[in-house]
């Protein structure tokens, strides 16, 4: 993986195994094991999910990053999809709005250290989550 | 890519070589069912060995191919889930609920070698 290439677009379901094998790829360069790798692909596999059945488009970026002394994997999951309503809702373990497994957004956040989305109608939806190197 | 599904007796063993994409898992739940019908399967083996995740459109997957399989008569077991994957599985909130799943390509064939042997007994009454 060449430096600096840390975005995905994704558009299909190809787009969602590239992204989550970038995520891979980045975690393991920066030193993560086996688990932490695996739950930051899975992570990003959800997060990409999301992006295909509510937005249609959008974008993953994988960044290693450093705050203090600690060093870390950022995710961050882009659209200019319909957005969420209502995210605490979202954030409930078992909730849908299409029928399905539900956002799996509870359960993304179990897979990362940090969470956080920003939502809002008719502009899309920006989530960024971050897994800390132990 | 393909997934290789080989037929063993009267089982199939369908062994995923790296990660699927959405469409061929669904091929793969499309070939699976077609072919148990062909050979009359008893049972099907799905080796997930070589998958580094398994999310939540994989994991529903799996379930419809078990569910399937046990409408057309034949016992699905699912081998090879890594240690890593189970765990983000679980923090994830996915199950396999009704699906067998052993450790291995070996246990697997032994796990549907008993049920073959069963059916014989019963069948001798």
């Amino acid at each position: 993986m060449p430096e600096g290439d840390v975005s995905v677009p994704i558009r299909s379901d190809a787009d969602v195994v590239a992204a989550r094998s970038l995520g891979r790829s980045v975690a393991e360069s920066h030193g993560f094991g086996a688990t932490d790798v695996t739950m930051i692909a899975t992570a990003i596999s959800e997060l990409a999910r999301n992006i295909l059945k509510y937005a249609q488009e959008g974008e993953i970026m994988v960044e290693p990053i450093r705050r203090d002394s600690q060093a870390g994997v950022s995710v961050v999951a882009r659209d200019a999809g319909p957005g969420i309503a209502d995210v605490g809702l979202a954030m409930q373990d078992g909730f849908s709005t299409a029928n399905s497994l539900g956002l799996g957004l509870p359960g993304t956040r179990r897979l990362m250290d940090e969470f956080e989305i920003v939502s809002s109608v008719g502009s899309g939806t920006v989530v960024r989550a971050i897994k800390w190197l132990r | 890519m393909p997934v290789p599904i080989l037929k063993q007796g009267d089982c199939l063993i369908a062994s995923i070589q790296s990660a699927l994409t959405d469409a061929e898992l669904l091929d793969l739940r499309d070939e699976l069912s077609g072919r148990v019908g062909r050979h009359r399967s008893k049972g099907v083996i799905i080796d997930v060995t070589a998958l580094d995740v398994l999310d939540s459109f994989a994991s529903r997957t799996l379930r419809t191919i078990a569910e399937m399989m046990r409408l057309r008569g034949a016992e699905t077991v699912i081998v090879g889930i890594q240690p890593e994957v189970a765990f983000s599985m679980v923090q994830l909130g996915l199950s396999l609920d009704g699906v067998t799943t052993v450790l291995d390509l070996e246990e697997g064939l032994a796990h549907l070698e008993r049920g073959r042997r069963n059916r014989v007994a019963n069948a001798r009454g």
